[in-house]
């Protein structure tokens, strides 16, 4: 009995070492970044782990250093672009969403097996081709192109549907026929009934689609290409870290990433219960 | 009664042949002037939407369609020239053909053609409807009444319309206009960016040459796709799941803290952490300034992460693992929790261990829950631009002829062919195998699983 229990505890005290040591493992590159961005000294080369000394010179330099990487600019642009993408995302999803899980059309099936289809291209296959769309239709010159990256982020957001549909399926369909029989048309039952059973999976899909313009720097290069007006938050902190300014910009960059990333953060942290839901729930099948 | 039942068949989805065949005379000459019959049923401004709509097609097509779709053929063929002007004294340029740009219109063309083609065939069926409901004397429908079914039965068409109208511009136009590239010679090589021809499948030709330069890089860099595609699946499933049973294990404590410490890292923008482990790992970087002062490795040398080929293929595996293990933390957890405690609780009356344990009850288990969702990861690894482009960029590249470094992806590779070189065709053709490969591999896979052949049957 005594040996059963010794082995218990040395096999707890192991575990919680190992745990102990990857975690700090997981945490050490946030902690040099946010370490970083305090630091005095310039340039991306230093020999100690903590700053020698310590300033806010970095996140003061990001906000009114203005002449060569604009980053109040970038923020308000992406601001804007997150705002609309947002809008017209959540709107596509909740729509198609709720369309694929409670009614019933003829080409339903169509459309889920082609979101399926569609979803084993590589994203980026297409992207010049997108460039040369939104050319066409003069989408990609001086301040037209946070139009089209708003198109660009929302435009696909209808083909992943699953997470939203997942949850509307939930929601047991007996409350629709009940409404349905009191005199509701399908667009009163989604409007009056469905969404606001369905608080959670809003707000979800808010969340990443406003994210995401934050996160994504291929599209918005591809598209911004030399405008560096139009930059986005993602471009200039990729600037940042090319030949010509890591020197001066590094210790910004590492600034500029702990200031995106707190909000995002904090957002990831409070909907993790739904990211898991969602995405067991395509699990269970 | 009878009525209810007729109104029922009008209804339903009657196919064009049907239509044309028991459809009286003004259903059957709906079909050259659309609306006609809406118009003599008492549906004027139905009838008149669609007789517009018709006009303006015929109209498009006459001015420019025709000629746009004429040219979709040779896909232009006069070059731009310099002319000299007397009066101004000066170079003119005319403008010359741009293929890219009469691809473009010819795509576009179609897609309008095909949505006519549509709308005829609503306008048909509405027509139908409408002669059913007046042969029957039964009410035919209003246009406000129309107007209000959108709202109702007709829900799904007004809601999906949207952004089945983004889909089709912004993703699948775009992608067959690419697969349309794929068949060109459209690329810096013998300078046809501005003037393209067709040239069948010459291009998947020389990428299945082996002998040839851009045939040998094929191979190679699929080979490293799947190989670097299966490690960073299952190294990431493996790690997690071990992860996720010590977390939740009865006997830990403070499984929240622990949870939080790993979510954490995933909760920060994955192209700010791989930049910041990208620039940690550069020869003067973080990593080897700090290795040579503790003294592991001497000074002036630096560990070559990202500098010879080995040591970058498993350096990007690695990383991989610290930013994807939160992820399948989080989304193992609520999968492991579901096995059924009764299992475990047998196990241990008959005497396992908590190794035993593990390989004949939690792994058979997992394996067979999780199948689809392994499928959905090695394909998210296929094509995980992210990872490889923003942590080494495909680098080192050991060999110079070869337009792919020694982590490149087939996606990667991709970017590189069309964004940095301009080798359109090739960079279509990689894309589209890209796709076969995914799309058989996982059609094959998913078929042979436990989980497709018996549902539900643990």
């Amino acid at each position: 009995m005594n040996s059963a229990k010794t082995k218990r505890t040395r096999n707890n005290v192991i575990v919680h070492i190992i745990l102990a040591v990857l975690a700090v493992i997981w945490l050490f590159p946030i902690f040099w970044v946010i370490l970083t961005s305090f630091r005095a000294e310039k340039g991306s080369y230093v020999s100690t782990f903590f700053p020698k000394s310590y300033t806010l010179a970095n996140y003061k330099k990001l906000f009114t250093d203005t002449t060569i990487l604009n980053f109040p600019r970038m923020f308000t642009n992406t601001l804007i672009i997150a705002v609309f993408s947002c809008i017209l995302s959540t709107f596509f999803v909740l729509s198609v969403a709720y369309c694929l899980s409670r009614l019933r059309f003829k080409f339903r099936k169509p459309y889920m097996n082609m979101a399926m289809i569609l979803g084993l291209f590589p994203g980026f296959m297409s992207m010049v081709a997108v460039y040369f769309i939104l050319k066409a239709v003069g989408l990609t010159e001086g301040s037209l192109i946070p139009l089209a990256l708003i198109l660009c982020y929302s435009g696909g957001a209808a083909l992943s549907f699953q997470i939203a549909k997942g949850f509307f399926d939930t929601i047991p369909i007996s409350i629709d026929e009940a409404a349905m029989i009191d005199g509701c048309t399908h667009w009163q039952v989604f409007t009056k009934i469905t969404l606001p059973l369905s608080r959670p999976i809003i707000i979800y899909t808010i969340l990443t689609s406003f994210i995401a313009p934050w996160v994504d720097f291929i599209f918005a290069k591809v598209i911004c290409r030399a405008n560096a007006d139009q930059y986005t938050v993602a471009i200039g902190l990729w600037k940042m870290l090319e030949k010509e300014y890591i020197d001066n910009w590094y210790t910004c960059f590492a600034a500029g990433a702990v200031l995106i990333s707190i909000p995002i953060a904090i957002l990831f942290l409070r909907m993790q219960k739904y990211y898991v839901d969602g995405l067991s729930g395509g699990v269970k099948g | 009664m009878k009525e209810k039942n007729r109104s029922y068949v009008g209804r339903s989805n009657p196919s064009l042949s049907q239509i044309l065949q028991s459809g009286g005379t003004k259903t059957r000459l709906s079909a050259l002037v659309m609306g006609l019959g809406c118009l003599l049923h008492k549906q004027v401004i139905k009838g008149a939407l669609y007789l517009a709509i018709e006009i303006a097609f015929v109209m498009f097509m006459i001015r420019s369609g025709f000629h746009s779709l004429a040219m979709l053929a040779g896909l232009g063929s006069v070059p731009q020239k310099e002319v000299w002007n007397e009066e101004l004294q000066v170079y003119l340029y005319t403008k010359g053909d741009q293929s890219i740009l009469i691809l473009l219109n010819g795509l576009g063309i179609i897609m309008i053609i095909v949505l006519f083609f549509v709308i005829w065939r609503a306008g048909m069926r509405s027509v139908y409807r409408a002669e059913m409901l007046d042969r029957a004397g039964s009410h035919v429908p209003s246009f406000t009444e129309d107007l209000k079914s959108l709202l109702d039965e007709n829900l799904p068409y007004t809601l999906m319309t949207p952004p089945m109208f983004f889909i089709i511009v912004l993703t699948i136009l775009p992608l067959i206009y690419m697969i349309c590239m794929a068949f060109t010679n459209y690329s810096k090589i013998g300078n046809h960016l501005v003037l393209f021809d067709w040239v069948g499948l010459r291009n998947f030709a020389t990428l299945f040459d082996r002998s040839s330069v851009l045939g040998g890089t094929f191979w190679k860099v699929l080979l490293w796709t799947l190989v670097w595609a299966f490690f960073a699946t299952f190294t990431n499933y493996f790690f997690g799941m071990i992860l996720a049973i010590l977390i939740n294990r009865k006997d830990t404590k403070i499984k929240g803290f622990w949870r939080f410490c790993f979510v954490l890292s995933c909760a920060v923008p994955m192209f700010v952490s791989l930049l910041i482990m990208r620039t940690m790992l550069q020869p003067e970087g973080a990593v080897n300034v700090m290795l040579r002062n503790v003294g592991l490795i001497p000074a002036g040398s630096s560990l070559p992460f990202f500098t010879n080929a080995t040591w970058a293929r498993i350096t990007v595996i690695v990383i991989n693992i610290w930013v994807g293990v939160p992820y399948t933390l989080l989304q193992l957890t609520g999968v492991l929790q579901n096995i059924p405690a009764d299992l475990y609780e047998a196990a241990e009356v008959d005497g396992a261990n908590q190794v035993q344990q593990f390989f004949s009850i939690t792994l058979p288990y997992m394996f067979y829950v999780t199948t689809p969702y392994l499928i959905a990861t090695f394909t998210a690894n296929v094509n995980n631009f992210n990872v490889i482009y923003l942590l080494s960029g495909g680098d080192p590249v050991t060999n110079l002829a070869s337009t792919a470094g020694d982590t490149d992806l087939l996606v990667t590779w991709l970017y590189k062919l069309t964004i940095e070189k301009q080798y359109y065709n090739i960079g279509a053709v990689v894309g589209i195998l890209t796709f076969v490969i995914l799309a058989v591999g996982s059609l094959l896979t998913y078929r042979n699983t436990k989980s497709y052949k018996e549902e539900g049957g643990f």
